[in-house]
């Protein structure tokens, strides 16, 4: 192919001997996922943070196995004991083992977190893929919708659900995935539309496929990638959203421990200052399990597209 | 830019139906008589009270259909009657105006500490992008957003006001202290820090994000081919534009910070809307905490609303979109 | 004789650059020399990636702050050095003495700030004692001088108000409005309609000569070449392969790829079955070689065992006349109307 504008020189296919050595070349020939996988593994906050979430998992499935205390046995004569070799995190006003609280409570947290996040996901997904999909009315109905949850700050009609109908856990979940799945929405609208621009979704409609088998076939495999990093931060900010229920006494109910919790139980001020540990420990858990959520979900956003970012 | 700031408006309307439709929908689900929330209490009792109420109900159009409840409903609203409060058996718009006050208080030294810092360490991380100071500016934000706000209210409460018991541990005054500024100051450092702790780390990301991007433009080496000095086109060129994004990221940020006042609040015992809105928890309040919900959000959009406008006076390209 | 005695404005000798470090690294500007002379315009010419761009930025220290650096040669402007000057004096120099125009002038403007505002601060940073009005005049002076009709409302308007071809003369004017003595063009009319790309070049023509300003003007487009330009240099995988007047260049090139950049344009005079071109490509990236980077492309030298082993530098082969090559004997000079043919035959 020769192309000529007046006077720069053209090119016909020679090779040319002046290229530095690509060493990449092997690069271009792993699949994508191990590609991506590979990104991931690099960034040593990512690994971090996934390591952590697996300890702490693991830790919530084996509770038992890991403590020996009953986290709701009351023991007054143990009341209030610093952090020893006997009770690792000490104890709390009611003699309970603060370390078996944190670790049962990381199953309510972490359950909480996750099913909201997964629901909200869930539902963001579908509404999403209508609205880019269909575009039109439904589109523009569908996003003033989320614009419309979006406005509203999640704890403060949360508060308001869990006084009328009291606080049980799957009401929790509920709320929070109601007011949650704005964002998932937006995401999977977002790449439906681009992808429904591109040449994969052209050729496939010219081959004659019906809208839901392009849908399910091609559209979705592409958004799950970036929809598992928005249901990581979803779960760290479902998360944050059941510890502030619970520290507010609109949670759990009592004695059920949650981390937040647990915060609540060491509100006034004789014993914030006199038994840090009751609420040390369960809010650094809760830091510690939001930031490597946030690490992960980082580290896969930049392990699934690595141009320009950061 | 008044065509801009017209279509933005319109575009508003549509949402603020939404919120008041959900917040509506919440009326009719809360148990108890409808009737009672909108009423005025002095009048619920003697002997004319019934009648009052027969006609309350007939007013309030409770035995029409859901839309035409709605309406009253929302003609109420606008005009400013949210109804009463249970507990203290006046208006709720009364209410919400004696405990705004505070929470304002919080709220905009916190938006400004945070702008502040927000935007110098966004700028400083750019400027040594991918050196250590980034990274640590990075981390540190990371944290910011990790760290619940009523935990770094404990954290601090502890530190400061227990332990090193340098700054009061709550409330707005030291009781019987009244109108010295610099007694408020104190108590107000601790919460609003607290607050504006929670919002550095996005306004930090979303400044950097927006310093790096303009840095790569062309005219930034035409500027500098111009002549003007490196602070010049760090200032005058690329902090301007990064501006614009910083906008976006007070908007997103705006539902959080309401949210984490209400548990600032709590920690603090600051008198509030949190406080407000936690004690008509306690009490059952629905008028107050229908009320809230309704006023937080649209509050929201409101204060949305300002940000794209502010960031269509920075970015004129914005007001052709 | 001194420069100053001869008239040279700009004398850049075997100016190097390098980006990156280590293993990585490439140097994309080899012992680039050429001069400028008190009112002269100079083309450098060369394809995408020949280092035209990045000489320039070179020259005026816009690479300073990035991963280039420049590792050898020296840039005399007026005697004194702007390589190796500070940051503080060759602020002083951009945009006063000498000025940048880009290619692209809506990437060039801040589209947040207003024109006037925009061409205000060329003339404050370089004169501070001016007051605001003088400043406007002078900016609604140099506005209607390219030709900007209603200049005071335009001074109040953002770049993505105005159309491709104003904005290149609005830039034009922000580059002028100091009275540069010499003025860098990169590619100004590449990214404009070809319509317009004719009243630029006027334009430009017209304002350094109102101004007495030198020009360089970067182009791969030899038709701009030959309408406004006294002198050329060709540049071809970062280093200069010839310098000549304009008629030297375009009748008797001395450098096989000068002559096939000449022989690549059509030529609506002559009927042909296939258009001339080059064979090959040029090189990716550049980094140090040995021989003739041109070599595998040659006619000439593509088996010649100097043209493989030296280097050939620039020497002068006529009066003012440059070549770096072993073998200008044998470039065949161009005759207007020939048959380019015999190009295509020499490469078969």
């Amino acid at each position: 192919m020769t192309e000529t504008t007046s006077g720069s020189a053209a090119t016909t296919e020679a090779p040319t001997i002046w290229t530095v050595p690509t060493t990449t070349i092997a690069a271009t020939q792993r699949s994508p996922r191990r590609a991506a996988l590979q990104r991931f593994l690099r960034n040593r906050l990512a690994v971090a943070g996934a390591v952590f979430l697996i300890v702490v998992t693991l830790a919530a499935v084996l509770a038992p196995l890991i403590t020996a205390y009953d986290p709701n046995a009351v023991d007054l004569s143990s009341y209030q004991l610093p952090p020893s070799a006997e009770h690792w995190f000490g104890t709390d006003e009611s003699g309970r083992d603060v370390f078996a609280r944190v670790v049962f409570g990381a199953q309510v947290s972490l359950s909480v977190g996750l099913v909201a996040a997964l629901s909200a996901a869930l539902v963001g997904l579908v509404l999403g893929v209508l609205a880019g999909y269909l575009g039109g009315v439904v589109d523009a109905v569908i996003m003033r919708i989320v614009e419309v949850i979006l406005s509203f700050p999640a704890l403060i009609p949360i508060i308001l659900v869990v006084t009328i109908v009291g606080p049980s856990l799957p009401i929790i979940i509920i709320a929070i995935a109601v007011f949650e799945w704005g964002t998932a929405c937006r995401v999977s609208r977002a790449l439906i539309m681009s992808l429904k621009e591109q040449n994969l979704a052209l050729s496939t409609r010219a081959l004659g496929a019906t809208p839901f088998w392009m849908v399910t076939k091609h559209f979705i495999k592409p958004v799950l990638s970036p929809l598992t990093v928005v249901v990581t931060l979803l779960s760290a900010g479902a998360i944050q959203l059941e510890a502030a229920l619970s520290f507010l006494g609109l949670g759990v109910r009592p004695p059920q421990a949650s981390w937040g919790s647990m915060l609540n139980d060491a509100q006034s001020l004789t014993l914030l200052e006199g038994a840090p540990w009751m609420w040390f420990f369960p809010g650094v858990a809760i830091v510690l399990t939001v930031l490597s959520l946030n690490f992960v979900g980082d580290g896969l956003r930049d392990a699934l597209d690595p141009r320009g970012k950061r | 830019m008044l065509s801009y700031a017209i279509r933005r408006i319109l575009i508003a309307i549509p949402v603020f139906i939404g919120i008041t439709v959900v917040a509506f929908v919440f009326v009719r689900a809360l148990p108890g008589d409808p009737v009672k929330m909108q009423l005025d209490p002095t009048h619920l009792t003697g002997p004319s009270a019934e009648a009052y109420i027969e006609n309350a109900r007939a007013a309030l159009g409770l035995d029409q259909p859901l839309p035409v409840q709605y309406a009253i409903w929302l003609g109420n609203v606008i005009q400013g009657n949210l109804g009463y409060s249970y507990q203290f058996k006046v208006p709720v718009t009364e209410l919400f105006a004696d405990h705004i006050g505070p929470s304002i208080q919080l709220i905009v030294s916190a938006v400004i500490v945070a702008l502040i810092l927000g935007l110098v360490l966004g700028v400083v991380a750019a400027l040594r992008q991918n050196r250590w100071a980034d990274y640590v500016i990075g981390t540190t934000g990371m944290f910011a957003i990790s760290v619940p706000g009523f935990f770094l209210g404990l954290i601090v409460l502890y530190v400061f006001g227990l332990r090193l018991a340098v700054l009061p541990t709550g409330g707005m005054n030291t009781l019987g202290v009244d109108g010295d500024v610099l007694d408020s100051i104190a108590h107000t450092i601790l919460p609003a820090g607290v607050l504006a702790a929670t919002l550095v780390g996005p306004y930090m990301r979303y400044t950097r994000q927006g310093m790096l991007e303009v840095l790569d433009q062309r005219f930034i080496t035409a500027a500098t081919a111009k002549g003007v000095s490196r602070t010049g086109v760090v200032i005058r060129h690329a902090l301007r534009n990064a501006l614009v994004p910083l906008t976006t990221a007070v908007a997103v940020q705006l539902p959080a910070l309401v949210a984490g006042t209400v548990l600032i609040e709590h920690v603090f015992a600051w008198p509030g809307m949190g406080t407000l809105i936690l004690d008509a928890v306690a009490g059952r309040d629905y008028p107050v905490l229908l009320g809230a919900v309704l006023f937080t959000a649209i509050a929201v959009m409101a204060f949305s609303l300002f940000a794209d406008l502010a960031a269509a006076i920075l970015d004129p390209r914005i007001r052709l979109a | 004789m001194t420069d100053a005695s001869r008239d040279v404005l700009l004398r850049v000798e075997n100016l190097s650059t390098q980006f990156g470090t280590g293993e990585a690294a490439s140097v994309p500007v080899q012992g680039v020399s050429f001069e400028v002379g008190r009112g002269e315009v100079v083309a450098v010419v060369g394809e995408s990636g020949s280092g035209k761009s990045v000489t320039m930025s070179s020259i005026l220290g816009l690479l300073r702050g990035t991963t280039g650096r420049t590792i050898a040669g020296s840039a005399l402007f007026d005697g004194e050095d702007l390589l190796t000057m500070s940051e503080r004096e060759l602020r002083r120099i951009r945009g006063a003495q000498i000025s940048m125009i880009f290619q692209d002038p809506g990437m060039s403007f801040n589209p947040v700030l207003t024109i006037g505002r925009q061409l205000s601060e060329a003339v404050r940073v370089h004169d501070r004692s001016l007051g605001r009005e003088q400043i406007r005049t002078r900016v609604r002076d140099l506005l209607r001088d390219v030709n900007i009709s209603d200049p005071d409302t335009r001074m109040g308007q953002f770049p993505h108000e105005f159309s491709g071809g104003m904005l290149q003369r609005a830039m034009i004017a922000m580059a002028m409005i100091n009275k540069p003595r010499l003025v860098i063009a990169d590619e100004p009319t590449t990214a404009l309609d070809v319509t317009i790309q004719a009243q630029i070049l006027e334009l430009l023509d017209r304002m350094r000569r109102d101004f007495d300003s030198s020009v360089i003007l970067v182009t791969h487009d030899l038709g701009v070449v030959a309408e406004i330009a006294d002198r050329v240099v060709v540049m071809y995988a970062g280093t200069v392969v010839e310098t000549g007047s304009v008629t030297g260049i375009f009748h008797r090139p001395q450098h096989p790829y000068t002559r096939g950049l000449l022989a690549s344009r059509p030529q609506l005079s002559e009927k042909k079955d296939h258009l001339f071109s080059i064979p090959g490509q040029p090189p990716q990236v550049i980094t140090e070689h040995v021989g003739c980077p041109f070599q595998p492309r040659c006619y000439v030298g593509r088996n010649e065992e100097a043209c493989g082993r030296t280097r050939p530098l620039l020497r002068e082969v006529a009066d003012g006349h440059s070549a770096s090559c072993h073998y200008t004997d044998r470039v065949v000079p161009v005759r207007i109307g020939a048959a380019d043919d015999r190009m295509g035959a020499l490469h078969d």
